[in-house]
């Protein structure tokens, strides 16, 4: 039990996908103007990442390890991912339209999202079991989550401050992830 | 050695069918109902996803369509077959609405207004007119500074060698940048097709005018009486001109004793009686308000070129539309 917990603290906060491992930048600048669409992206990333992990484990574990075809590791995840991503589109299109039309071409992208591929990857790397493999998946995903809302809070808020004209847009959203990231540095000695 | 092909094939392909399996599945549980109108709209759109329209492409802007949000003549490349198709599918007949144009109500040049201080600083209206309203004696006049020129995303609107701005009729869109941005509110959104215009803003009364300006309206009221159509409307020492009823007789224009009205009478267009549809009833006759036209029943009816203001009074009362203007 404690082991997971640990599990679920390091992927959350000190190896956070985002501010640590610098993993999914793409959608924590592009969706993150709003607080709302950013939870949005955060929810859709979070079911992917926690579905893909368990399925990519099984894949791993009942597919490749036996047919010994492990090489094909890359080309099976994504296989997984892309269809992952295909069902929360249908969902998200389904159940909001508005988040949908808000997250518009960043949700498709989850596919080639590689903080997605990349928790799959390293939970084969790090050798974790199913149960370890699903809490690590959950973990990144609540992670990417946290940064991408505190930093859509921070940038909501730097809409309404009088920033530099040079500075506007994303070179001070760039800063903003800069000195985030130094912050989450913080978390290193937790464990 | 086959096998080290055989079996990566199958393992994928079989994952790659089961997902796709499963997807298809789910789509048909997922499934939205859409409006049947907006893919029959992007059937009859060019297809070209140019965003003339201002929305991303041929499928918004179908969805804009129906949602009632862009009108059905949005499109600019499909023209006026397209806005026939998409009114059909929408049920609304084309609108044959007017092309706006924007244009400047002022005409307070270097010569025609005084000039209250030398400005020197940012060449920017809104900056000007903040310090004691503009350098102008006239607090409303266009300070002809290029605010609008610079914000004019078409190139349509310039300021012209006497210090006034001037809209390209040709290039103006219409879009209203240029009225929302200007300080003095000099700027106004008129139909395309009425030549007269009252160049003056100042809602000041006569005498201030005068002092400040040659060509400002010192609201005498003489074109509200001239006007035979009601069409000159007279508020806060300022004439105005009711475009619904203006008919482009251009009248006020010649009796504005401060030349505040501008018409280009170059324009000014001439009734003309084709006397093979004509049946010499003389509806005509009765209904001109200038009496430029002569003649009595069973007689040939003429029109006096010279009196003739070409308002089109004629015209639309003609039974027989034996009257055209040219």
């Amino acid at each position: 039990m404690t082991g997971l917990l640990i599990i679920l603290v390091s992927s959350i906060l000190v190896n956070n996908f985002v501010l640590a491992r610098f993993l999914g930048i793409c959608p924590f600048l592009g969706v993150s103007k709003q607080v709302e669409t950013a939870t949005g992206m955060g929810m859709a990333v979070t079911f992917v990442m926690a579905i893909a992990s368990a399925i990519t484990y099984i894949v791993q574990e009942l597919i490749l390890v036996p047919l010994e075809i492990e090489y094909m590791q890359t080309i099976a995840f994504i296989l997984v991912i892309a269809a992952l991503v295909q069902l929360v589109e249908m969902i998200i299109q389904k159940v909001s339209p508005t988040l949908y039309q808000a997250l518009g071409v960043y949700l498709p992208l989850i596919t080639t999202n590689c903080a997605v591929l990349g928790v799959a990857i390293l939970n084969i790397e790090s050798g974790y079991n199913l149960l370890e493999t699903i809490f690590n998946g959950v973990g990144a995903a609540l992670g990417f989550t946290l940064a991408i809302v505190l930093f859509a809070g921070i940038r909501e808020r730097l809409e309404l401050s009088s920033v530099p004209d040079v500075l506007k847009g994303f070179p001070v959203a760039l800063i903003t992830a800069g000195l985030m990231s130094i912050a989450f540095l913080g978390f290193q000695g937790l464990l | 050695m086959i096998e080290q092909i055989l079996w990566p094939v199958i393992s994928l392909g079989g994952m790659g069918l089961l997902f796709g399996g499963g997807l298809a599945y789910a789509s048909k549980i997922f499934a939205i109902e859409t409006d049947p109108r907006v893919s029959k709209v992007r059937d009859v759109l060019p297809g070209a996803n140019c965003g003339g329209c201002g929305y991303p492409g041929c499928d918004a802007f179908a969805a804009a369509v129906v949602a009632g949000e862009a009108p059905i003549d949005g499109c600019p490349v499909g023209g006026a077959d397209t806005t026939a198709n998409v009114g059909t599918i929408m049920g609304i007949e084309p609108s044959t609405s007017e092309k706006m144009v924007a244009r400047v109500i002022c005409n307070g040049t270097n010569t025609n207004a005084k000039e209250k201080y030398k400005y020197y600083g940012i060449t920017d209206c809104r900056a000007a007119s903040m310090i004691a309203g503009g350098s102008k004696e006239c607090q409303y006049g266009c300070l002809g500074l290029g605010t609008c020129e610079n914000l004019c995303p078409f190139d349509a609107i310039h300021v012209n060698e006497n210090g006034v701005a001037e809209v390209d009729e040709e290039k103006c869109t219409a879009c209203g940048i240029c009225v929302d941005a200007c300080p003095k509110l000099v700027i106004d959104l008129v139909p395309v097709s009425k030549e007269v215009r009252v160049l003056c803003n100042s809602k000041d009364k006569g005498k201030e005018v005068k002092n400040s300006c040659v060509v400002g309206c010192i609201g005498c009221k003489i074109c509200v009486k001239a006007c035979p159509f009601d069409a000159m409307e007279f508020k806060d020492n300022l004439a105005y001109i009711n475009y619904d009823k203006c008919t482009n007789c251009m009248i006020c224009a010649e009796k504005c004793p401060t030349n505040a009205i501008y018409a280009n009478f170059a324009n000014r267009k001439k009734a003309f009686i084709n006397q093979d549809n004509c049946i010499k009833c003389t509806i005509c006759k009765k209904n001109c308000p200038v009496e430029a036209i002569e003649g009595e029943v069973k007689q040939a009816h003429i029109v006096l070129e010279d009196k003739c203001v070409g308002c089109g009074v004629c015209e639309e009362k003609c039974p027989k539309d034996a009257i055209t203007l040219k």
